[in-house]
C-alpha cells in the first residue's frame, strides 16, 4: 500500500457570480498517492482547475478540506510548486531572474548549482539572459518547470501546461515530464482536457464530469515506462482513448467537447 | 503581391505591440525596434544645419533688424556672454520644476497606486482627477500668488497641480492591468502582498507610469514658466517677458534655446529610463 501524499475530502466550491452562484466542485474526494502521476481530465468548465488551484492553495474551498500529509492546505505551501497554462513567465525578467524569482520572494540566494544543472537537463543553458518574448512557446514553458523544480517541492501541480502548445512539441514536452517524473518521483498532479495526454502521462486518469464538477470515474493507466510517444497509435491505446471518451460521452450525452488527441 | 510583404517572415503568433490604453505617449518609443540608421542621423544633422545655416545667410541678406529676429550667431554670443546673468534663472526654474514635480509625482503615484486597489473609490474619484489634468493649473496661479506671495511657493504648487494629476491617471491605467495569472504565480511561490505590489504590479505598471512621469513633467515645465510670466521676478519665464520688454532679441531667444534644452532632456532622460525599466513591452 502506497503513502497517501495529498487527501482531498469532499472538495466543495462554490464561486459567487452577478447572475448567481456557481457551483464548481461537489464533494470531491480523491486520494492522491505519494510519486504518483496522476491526470485530472474533463472538460472545460468541470472545476478541475478549480480543483487544482484548491490544491495549491490559491483558491479557498466552500466546504470540505485539502491535506498535504497532516497539513491542511488554506494557503500556498513550499512543498507545493505550480505549472501554469502559457509559461507564467516574467516579461521584464530574463530567462535567470524569472526562475530566481521564489528565491527572491524567499529572501534567499537562488540554488546556483541545481538551476543549473536543471537547465541543462532542458536544454536551455545559454539562453538565460534571453527575456521570455524571444523564446518560443516550448523554451518558456521548459524555463516555467525549471522554475518550479528549483526550489525542489515534492508536489508539482500542472495546470494544463502545453494546451497553448503545438502538436510537435506538445510531445517533445510530454516525453521531457516523463522522464523527469522518472528521475525525480515527484508527486504530479497534471490537468488536461486532452484524453490521449492523460493517457500517456498518468498512472492513474481522474474523470471529472461538469455542473457540478465531480470525479466521474478513474482509470489506472498501467503501461509500462517509459512510453514512447508513437505508442499512440497502438490499437490498445486507442482502445483505452475511446473507453474513457466512450464514459464521457455517455455520461453528459452524445455532445462530447472532449478532444482525442 | 505586395513587395514588403512579401520579403518578411511571417510571425503571427507575435503580438503586434497592444496598442490598447497606452495613454498619451505610446510606448513605441522604448521598444528595442527601429534603430536610427547613420544616413538618417547624417540628414537629420544636415537639416538643422541648412535650417540655422540658411537663417542666418537670409537675415544678413535681408538686413533685417535684430528687434524682429536676431541671428543666430547673435544668440548664441548672447548665450555665452551673459550666461552668468542667465543661469541664476536656470537654477530657479529647476528648482521650481524638480520640486513640484517630485511633489505632485510622488503624490499622484502613490494615489494611482492606493484607489486602483478599490475600484468604488477609484470611479469616484477619476473624474476629479480629470478636472484637474483638464484645467490649466496656470489659471491658478494669480490666486495662488495672492495667498503665498512672489516667492517661488505659489509656482512649485502649480507645478504639482499640473504634473500630479498627469502621473496619477497615467499610473492608474498601469496599476490597472492586473495580469491574476502572474499574480497566481508569485502568491504560489509563498509571495506577500507587498512582495506582489514591488514584484508584480509595479513592473507591470512601469510602461505607464513612466508616460505619466513624462507628460507630467513636461507639464510642470509649462506651468512653472506661465506661472513665472504671470508674477514675481526670477525665473526664466519671468526673464522671458523682461527680454521682450526691452527688446534684447538675442537674450530672449538664448532663454528659449534654454528651454528647449531643458524640454528635450526631459525626454531623452525619460526615453532612456523606458528603454531601461520598460523596454520589454514592445
Amino acid at each position: 500500500m502506497t503513502k497517501i501524499k495529498m487527501a482531498i475530502d469532499s472538495a466543495t466550491k462554490f464561486y459567487e457570480t452577478r447572475s448567481g452562484s456557481v457551483h464548481a466542485l461537489d464533494k470531491v474526494s480523491l486520494d492522491v498517492r505519494e510519486g504518483e502521476f496522476l491526470c485530472i481530465l474533463g472538460p472545460s468548465g468541470c472545476g478541475k482547475s478549480t480543483l487544482l488551484w484548491s490544491m495549491a492553495g490559491l483558491h479557498s474551498l466552500s466546504a470540505g478540506e485539502i491535506k498535504l500529509g497532516s497539513e491542511t492546505i488554506n494557503q500556498p505551501h513550499p512543498e507545493i510548486a505550480m505549472i501554469f497554462q502559457d509559461a507564467n513567465l516574467l516579461p521584464w525578467r530574463n530567462l535567470s531572474k524569472n526562475i530566481a524569482l521564489p528565491f527572491e520572494l524567499k529572501s534567499k540566494q537562488p540554488d546556483q548549482s541545481r538551476i543549473n544543472s536543471l537547465l541543462e537537463r532542458v536544454n536551455l543553458k545559454g539562453f538565460e539572459n534571453k527575456f521570455p518574448r524571444e523564446l518560443s512557446g516550448g523554451m518558456q514553458q521548459r524555463a516555467s518547470i525549471v522554475r518550479s523544480l528549483a526550489v525542489d517541492p515534492s508536489v508539482l501541480l500542472m495546470d494544463e501546461p502545453f494546451g497553448a502548445l503545438d502538436a510537435f512539441t506538445r510531445d517533445e514536452m510530454n516525453l521531457l515530464i516523463q522522464e523527469i517524473w522518472m528521475e525525480t518521483r515527484k508527486t504530479i498532479v497534471f490537468v488536461t482536457h486532452s484524453i490521449s495526454e492523460a493517457i500517456f502521462l498518468a498512472d492513474r486518469v481522474v474523470v471529472m464530469s461538469a455542473r457540478p464538477g465531480r470525479i466521474a470515474s478513474i482509470y489506472d493507466i498501467d503501461i509500462p515506462r517509459p512510453r514512447p510517444v508513437d505508442i499512440q497509435t497502438r490499437p490498445d491505446f486507442i482502445a483505452r482513448v475511446l473507453e474513457i471518451k466512450g464514459s464521457i460521452d455517455h455520461g453528459r450525452g452524445a455532445a462530447a467537447g472532449l478532444a482525442i488527441t | 503581391m505586395d513587395k514588403a510583404l512579401g520579403n518578411k517572415i511571417p510571425e503571427f503568433n507575435k503580438k503586434q505591440g497592444e496598442s490598447g490604453g497606452s495613454g498619451l505617449a505610446g510606448l513605441s518609443a522604448f521598444g528595442s525596434g527601429d534603430h536610427r540608421s547613420k544616413l538618417e542621423t547624417i540628414v537629420i544633422v544636415l537639416v538643422a544645419v541648412v535650417i540655422i545655416g540658411g537663417t542666418e545667410i537670409l537675415l544678413r541678406l535681408f538686413n533685417v533688424p535684430q528687434y524682429i529676429l536676431p541671428k543666430p550667431t547673435q544668440i548664441v554670443t548672447a548665450l555665452f556672454t551673459e550666461w552668468h546673468f542667465l543661469w541664476p534663472h536656470v537654477v530657479v526654474t529647476l528648482y521650481e520644476l524638480l520640486t513640484g514635480f517630485f511633489i505632485g509625482g510622488s503624490i499622484g503615484f502613490i494615489l494611482a497606486a492606493v484607489i486602483t486597489q478599490f475600484p468604488f473609490v477609484e470611479k469616484v474619484v477619476t473624474p476629479y482627477i480629470l478636472l484637474l489634468v483638464t484645467t490649466p493649473m496656470l489659471a491658478l496661479v494669480p490666486l495662488l500668488i495672492l495667498r503665498f506671495g512672489f516667492g517661488s511657493e505659489p509656482r512649485i504648487i502649480a507645478v504639482a497641480l499640473a504634473s500630479g494629476p498627469m502621473v496619477m491617471i497615467n499610473a492608474a491605467t498601469g496599476f490597472r492591468r492586473v495580469d491574476l495569472a502572474k499574480i497566481a504565480l508569485a502568491r504560489s511561490f509563498g509571495a506577500s502582498t507587498l512582495q506582489i505590489f514591488t514584484k508584480i504590479r509595479i513592473p507591470m505598471a512601469m510602461p505607464m507610469i513612466i508616460v505619466g512621469l513624462m507628460v507630467g513633467s513636461i507639464f510642470g515645465l509649462l506651468t512653472a514658466i506661465g506661472a513665472e510670466m504671470v508674477g514675481g521676478a526670477e525665473g526664466l519665464g519671468n526673464r522671458l517677458t523682461y527680454y521682450s520688454a526691452l527688446i534684447r532679441m538675442p537674450q530672449f531667444f538664448a532663454i528659449i534655446l534654454m528651454l528647449a534644452t531643458i524640454g528635450i532632456s526631459i525626454y531623452i532622460f525619460f526615453f532612456w529610463f523606458g528603454k531601461k525599466w520598460a523596454s520589454w513591452e514592445a
